[in-house]
C-alpha cells in the first residue's frame, strides 16, 4: 500500500497563492552545485534539476512548509518564507 | 489594527503560544494571539501524543473535554532488521488512571487548547503571518503583520513561531539551525475500523498503544513510531537532516520502507491513507538552547529547540514553557517592568523545571548521534540483536554454549570488533543519556 508522491500529496488541502514563498536566490548556483540534493530532501518534491534548461524548478504550490530546504541546501541558496496568511497547506488531522 | 495596542501579543497559537495566552488571559492581560493557519493547528504535525500533567498544570482536568483519540496504556520499542525484530514494551492497568497520556491529533487539539484561551479573553488574530518584529534599539515593541496597517504593539511579545521560528533568527538569539540539530518527520495517517485497531493492538475501548521503532531507516540516525487513534494509525518516521542529505534517499521512501516491513505491514493492511505530512523536529537538544527572554520579548516551545528526543517528549515541554512565559510577563506587568532583567524570571523558571533538568540530562546524546557512525547505531547494532536473538531462540541441535559465543560475537562485531569497543560505546551511551 506504497502511494506515490503524487497520491500522498492528493491527500492533503492547499490553498495556493499566485506567487512563490520558495524563491531561488540564484540558478548559476544550481548548476555549479555538484550534489543537487534538493531532488531528494525534500518531503513533497518541490525541487527537480532540468539539465536541459539549466535550471531548478520549484513546485511551490506542493510545500508542507516544514523548512527542510532552507536548512539542508548546502549553499543556503533557497530563500523560504511562510505563505501569505492562511494560505499554503491546511491539514485535516494533523 | 494600526492603533491597537496590547499587553502581550503571542505569535503562534501551538501548544506553548496558547499555554502563554491562556496563562496571561486569564490574569486579565490583554493578549492577542496570532496564528498563520486558517485556524490554530492547520499547520500541526506531531508525532502523536500528548501529556496529561503539564496541561494539567493550567486546566485541571482537561482530558474530560478535549479532543483526544486513545488513552495510552502500553508503550512498545521495536528494534528492527531487515525481515525481523526485537521488541520491549511495557503495559500497566495504572495508566487508567490516572491517565498518563493519550494520542491526539493537532488539527482536533490545537483549536480546542486555543479556544479556552480565546475563552480567557485572548482576541484571536488568525490566517496572518508575523513578518517582523517592532524595534525600539534592543527592546521588541510589538510585530510587524502581512495585514494591511499590520503593526501591533505590546510592551512584551512571546516568540512561539515553531521549529523554523523565522523571528528568532531576525532577532538573532539563534542562527539557522545546522542540518544536524534537526530530524525530518514524514507521517501517514492510515484509516482503519475501530474494532481492527483494537484487534491488532490488543486493546479495549478507548485503551491505545505506541510503538517506537529504531533501524530500518535506510542507516540514519532517526526514528520511526506507530502509535494507534480511535479510527486510524499514526505511522510515521524522522531522520536527522544532515544524514538525510548525504543519502539521496526521498523521506518517503523511508517511510515507505517502514511500512512494508513484515512486522509493520500487517498492522496497518487494509487501511487507507486518509493524509500525508511531514514536519521539521528541533533535536539539538541542550547545548541548541537559545537566550529565552530580552527586552521585551520571551522565545517558548519548538522555537527554543525545547524538545526532549530521547523520550518523543515535546507538546508537554512547549506547554510549560508557554505558562512559565506567560507567568513572567503577568509579574512584569504587575511591575510595569518589561526589561530583560525583569523577564529573565522566565529563564530562571525554565531552569527551575524538569524542562530544563530532562534536557540537560540527555545533553549528550545529539552529539554522539551526529558524530557516530548512524550506519553503526541504526542498522549494523539493530541488525546484529536480531541476529543474535535469532540465533539463541532457534533450536539446531548446536549447543547453546555455541550459540551464545556466536550472538555475543555478532553484536561485538557490530560495535567495531573488540570487546573494548562494545564496552567503549555502551559508556559513550551511557554519559550521552546522563550527561
Amino acid at each position: 500500500m506504497s502511494a506515490s508522491i503524487e497520491e500522498r500529496l492528493f491527500t492533503i488541502r492547499y490553498k495556493a497563492d499566485r506567487v512563490s514563498h520558495l524563491i531561488i536566490k540564484d540558478q548559476e548556483v544550481c548548476l555549479a552545485c555538484p550534489t543537487k540534493e534538493c531532488n531528494w530532501f525534500c518531503p513533497s518534491d518541490v525541487y527537480l534539476w532540468h539539465e536541459a534548461e539549466r535550471m531548478t524548478s520549484v513546485a511551490y504550490e506542493n510545500c508542507i512548509e516544514c523548512g527542510t530546504c532552507r536548512i539542508a541546501c548546502p549553499e543556503y541558496n533557497i530563500e523560504w518564507l511562510y505563505p501569505k496568511g492562511g494560505y499554503g497547506v491546511t491539514y485535516k488531522y494533523g | 489594527m494600526a492603533d491597537e495596542r496590547f499587553d502581550a501579543i503571542v505569535v503562534g497559537a501551538g501548544p506553548a503560544g496558547t499555554a502563554a495566552a491562556y496563562t496571561m488571559a486569564k490574569a486579565g492581560l490583554k493578549v492577542a494571539l496570532v496564528e498563520r493557519g486558517e485556524f490554530p493547528g492547520a499547520k500541526n504535525i506531531f508525532g502523536g501524543v500528548l501529556y496529561r500533567k503539564q496541561l494539567e498544570d493550567l486546566i485541571p482536568e482537561w482530558w474530560k473535554e478535549a479532543p483526544l483519540e486513545r488513552k495510552i496504556v502500553e508503550q512498545r520499542l521495536w528494534i528492527l532488521a531487515d525481515d525481523s525484530a526485537v521488541t520491549f514494551g511495557h503495559r500497566n492497568q495504572r495508566y487508567h488512571d490516572p491517565p498518563n497520556c493519550w494520542t491526539g491529533l493537532r488539527v482536533k487539539f490545537d483549536p480546542w487548547f486555543a479556544g479556552k484561551a480565546e475563552q480567557a479573553g485572548a482576541i484571536p488574530i488568525y490566517e496572518t503571518v508575523v513578518t517582523g518584529l517592532l524595534r525600539a534599539g534592543e527592546r521588541v515593541r510589538g510585530v510587524i503583520t502581512d495585514r494591511d496597517d499590520g503593526e501591533l504593539e505590546a510592551n512584551v511579545t512571546i516568540i512561539a513561531d515553531g521549529v523554523n521560528s523565522l523571528l528568532g533568527k531576525q532577532l538573532m538569539v539563534h542562527r539557522e539551525w545546522r542540518p544536524d540539530e534537526v530530524s525530518l518527520a514524514v507521517k501517514e495517517i492510515i484509516q482503519l475500523p475501530k474494532q481492527t485497531i483494537q484487534d491488532r493492538f490488543n486493546l479495549e475501548g478507548d485503551e491505545g498503544c505506541t510503538i517506537e521503532i529504531i533501524g530500518h531507516t535506510c542507516g540514519m540516525a532517526g526514528l520511526g513510531f506507530l502509535y494507534t487513534n480511535t479510527d486510524t494509525l499514526s505511522i510515521g518516521v524522522g531522520v536527522m537532516v544532515s544524514d538525510l542529505k548525504k543519502k539521496r534517499v526521498k523521506p518517503y521512501e523511508v517511510l515507505d520502507g517502514l511500512k512494508q516491513h513484515p512486522a509493520i505491514s500487517r498492522l496497518i493492511q487494509g487501511g487507507e491513507v486518509k493524509e500525508y505530512s511531514g514536519h521539521l523536529i528541533p533535536e539539538g537538544g541542550f547545548n541548541s538552547i537559545p537566550a529565552l527572554a530580552g527586552d521585551g520579548w520571551m522565545i517558548c516551545g519548538d522555537a527554543a529547540q525545547l524538545v526532549n528526543a530521547v523520550h518523543r517528549e515535546g507538546t508537554n515541554l512547549a506547554i510549560t514553557s508557554g505558562r512559565l512565559a506567560g507567568e513572567a510577563a503577568i509579574r512584569a506587568h504587575e511591575a510595569g517592568d518589561f526589561s530583560a532583567s525583569t523577564l529573565a524570571a522566565y529563564d530562571e523558571a525554565i531552569r527551575a523545571s524538569f524542562v530544563y533538568k530532562d534536557l540537560k540530562k540527555y545533553r549528550g546524546v545529539h552529539s554522539l548521534l551526529a558524530h557516530e557512525d548512524a550506519e553503526q547505531l541504526f542498522h549494523r547494532l539493530p541488525q546484529a540483536l536480531n541476529d543474535a536473538a535469532y540465533e539463541m531462540l532457534l533450536v539446531d541441535g548446536v549447543p547453546k554454549r555455541d550459540k551464545q559465543r556466536k550472538a555475543i560475537r555478532r553484536v561485538k562485531e557490530a560495535a567495531g570488533g573488540a570487546y573494548m569497543d562494545l564496552i567503549r560505546l555502551g559508556l559513550k551511551g551511557w554519559r550521552a543519556m546522563n550527561g
